[in-house]
């Protein structure tokens, strides 16, 4: 054992650990390409729950009873916490959430394109909880197993509070649903625009993803785009037809030899053209972020000078 | 830019009576007090806690990993600290 | 202060002392700013602060929602916490004019909730002792939330006002714009008046020296000068607003308005 584990690089002594399922800690060595990579997983997760509280955030203020209006404040201000769960696992990596957000603002940095989709009606709540919170359910799961600590106890928490965020959204589509031909049409359109997007947020097909086989090694992503693509289908087309609303797709159809779904081509000329920031609310989206950042300086100085004062007051007094 | 960021704090939160302190992650805040509300307004949420510890992440000092087996590994030979390592006789009861 | 005779006849005490309009008063008053600090979610100068801004607007809307069921049950009429919020317009509306101020910048925002907070806050250490049972009740719910909303926007104050030149600044000109509104918390109207005599509302005189206190002492650690007395604003609580709630309630109200009578 002893001479055996002389004659391994640290490559591959690290990657004997990845494979026995052995967390890596954040002083643990490590590969600078898995540093990097996850720096950037982490962050454009943590920057998708920034951005992602405004398409929703939209809808705060407009919510239609008390109820929904406090759930999905709730909400929104949960993914407020998840980017901050994220963050601070990004930030063991040796970055600081300044960098990670100059990043962002200066468009160096992604996020998940679906946020760059507009929120046009109530019953795109529904669907954000309910179609794309269920997307990023099916891509956090594996993720509360993934092999870097703190990225892993980051999703767990993440995961628990996120059960809840799914559910709100069906309850919010199964009560249009069932109520007035208005409601009922108001979820289906909604379903219309959110579908495909929906199935974008899984990545590029497994062909023109060349990162994923070294992040597979490196169990920082345990399945493909397309296995969660077709995942997705599979778990949404029954809730679909439970809620009495038709995918816009017309080729989806059960396949018996293969159990599951086959379903149609995304446009993938859209999905780059949103990813390269030309979607409806790129743009925007950023804009209010930066904002955001620019405004809160002054509070953040204010906040900074006034610990030292006391600090220094302190001082004196001791 | 960065003069403006707030120092990292470690946030360790008793979620019952009776429990210690665990560590549950880390926030930004420009001062003490403030890092005590933020983690309550981070992380106490859902009723996870009845008590919370800060401390300024920089005051942490951790064992390096690279002695890691002059620290730890020392300790697995030594199973007769374990109760299992010794044999009662079935008619000795209590113990 | 306004002369007494610019009230109208509807703000006469009545001869019995209803509570409704009271309740109803504290449900738009916590709604109102719940609803204005919610503007703030996803836009908070930092995450942390996003968060914790959240936690307080959650906290209103809370206690807004017990308030709106307990006026519903007093009117006795079938109507819901919903309809309470949502289908009453903007002359209807009973908050002070303080809450309906716009957020403009964290300075105003945090002024804004101080002069709430520290009002709220001894308002419902005094319901504590109500008669009433259901408000003492929520008061008893709601002042531990109110106390650290104390808390929280004290501290902003003192950050801010013994801070940077620039949040100096902000805070003097928050002060500026807001000092104005802040009587009208503790200036009873006819209606607060009448409860206060059957014992049912505390004497706000009485709620003052502890909030005085808390004033001198929030401003001498923040290194400002007590704000002198200027020409108090007044009229949320009888119905007569300032310009931005309709605004606000077109927002808030916009889905019940549009698609009446459904549920969501």
């Amino acid at each position: 054992m002893e001479t055996l584990e002389k004659v391994l690089t640290p490559e591959e002594q690290f990657q004997a650990r990845i494979d026995a399922d052995i967390r890596i800690e954040p002083k643990d060595w490590m590969p600078d390409a898995y540093r990097k990579t996850l720096i950037r997983q982490i962050s454009q997760h943590a920057h998708s729950e920034l951005v992602g509280m405004l398409p929703e955030g939209n809808w705060i203020t407009r919510a239609p009873s008390l109820k929904r209006k406090s759930i999905l404040l709730a909400k929104v201000q949960d993914e407020a916490g998840h980017g901050l769960y994220l963050y601070s696992a990004a930030e063991t990596l040796g970055t600081t959430r300044d960098q990670m957000l100059a990043d962002l603002h200066s468009g160096k940095a992604k996020y998940s394109s679906i946020f760059n989709y507009p929120t046009l009606s109530w019953a795109d709540m529904g669907c954000v909880g309910w179609l794309v919170d269920g997307a990023a359910i099916l891509n956090q799961v594996p993720l509360c197993r993934t092999s870097y600590g703190p990225y892993a106890r980051a999703m767990v928490r993440v995961c628990k509070e996120e059960s809840f965020h799914q559910r709100q959204g069906f309850e919010v589509m199964q009560t249009l649903c069932e109520g007035a031909p208005v409601q009922k049409e108001m979820a289906q359109e909604a379903l219309n625009r959110w579908w495909w997007p929906t199935l974008m947020m899984f990545g590029p097909k497994d062909a023109d993803s060349p990162n994923t086989a070294q992040s597979m090694n490196w169990r920082i992503k345990r399945f493909t785009n397309d296995e969660l693509r077709q995942k997705f289908v599979d778990m949404m087309v029954p809730q679909a037809e439970f809620l009495g609303l038709t995918v816009p797709d017309p080729l989806v159809k059960w396949n018996e030899e293969r159990q599951a779904y086959d379903f149609g081509e995304v446009n993938w000329d859209e999905f780059w053209a949103v990813v390269k920031g030309n979607g409806l609310c790129n743009h925007e989206r950023l804009q209010a972020r930066v904002q955001a950042h620019e405004e809160g300086a002054w509070v953040r100085e204010a906040a900074n000078a006034h610990a030292a004062k006391r600090a220094a007051r302190e001082a004196v007094v001791a | 830019m960065n003069q403006s960021e707030w120092p990292l704090w470690e946030v360790f939160i008793r979620s019952k009576q009776g429990l210690d302190h665990k560590h549950v992650g880390s926030l930004h805040a420009a001062d003490a007090t403030m890092a005590v509300q933020n983690a309550r307004d981070v992380y106490t949420r859902r009723l996870e806690g009845v008590s919370i510890w800060v401390v300024e992440s920089k005051h942490i000092h951790a064992s390096n990993p690279d002695d890691s087996e002059a620290f730890f590994d020392p300790a697995a030979d030594k199973v007769y600290r374990h109760p299992t390592f010794y044999e009662v006789p079935n008619s000795i009861k209590h113990m | 202060m306004l002369p007494q005779n610019h009230f109208s006849a509807a703000d006469a005490a009545p001869a019995t002392a209803p509570l409704f309009p009271f309740v109803l008063q504290l449900a738009d008053t916590s709604l109102i700013l719940a609803h204005r600090l919610s503007e703030w979610c996803g836009h908070g100068p930092v995450l942390e602060q996003d968060l914790a801004m959240a936690n307080i607007a959650l906290d209103l809307l809370g206690e807004a929602r017990s308030y709106y069921q307990y006026a519903a049950e007093l009117e006795g009429q079938g109507r819901t916490e919903d309809d309470l919020a949502y289908l009453r317009s903007a002359v209807e509306y009973r908050n002070p004019l303080l809450v309906e101020q716009p957020n403009h910048d964290f300075a105003h925002t945090i002024l804004r909730q101080f002069l709430f907070d520290n009002f709220h806050y001894h308002l419902l250490k005094a319901l504590l002792t109500c008669p009433d049972a259901q408000l003492a009740a929520i008061a008893e719910k709601s002042v531990k939330e109110a106390s650290y909303h104390l808390k929280w926007s004290s501290e902003w104050v003192i950050r801010l006002g013994d801070g940077t030149p620039e949040s100096r600044q902000r805070l003097d000109k928050a002060i500026a714009t807001l000092w104005r509104f802040g009587e009208e918390l503790t200036t009873p109207t006819a209606m607060e008046k009448a409860l206060q005599e059957v014992g049912v509302l505390p004497d706000y005189a009485a709620l003052k020296p502890a909030m005085q206190a808390h004033t001198e002492y929030v401003f001498a650690e923040a290194t400002l000068p007590l704000p002198t007395q200027v020409f108090a604003q007044q009229g949320g609580k009888n119905g007569r607003h300032t310009e931005h709630l309709g605004y606000l309630l077109s927002e808030l109200q916009y889905m019940q308005r549009t698609y009446p009578g459904l549920t969501w």
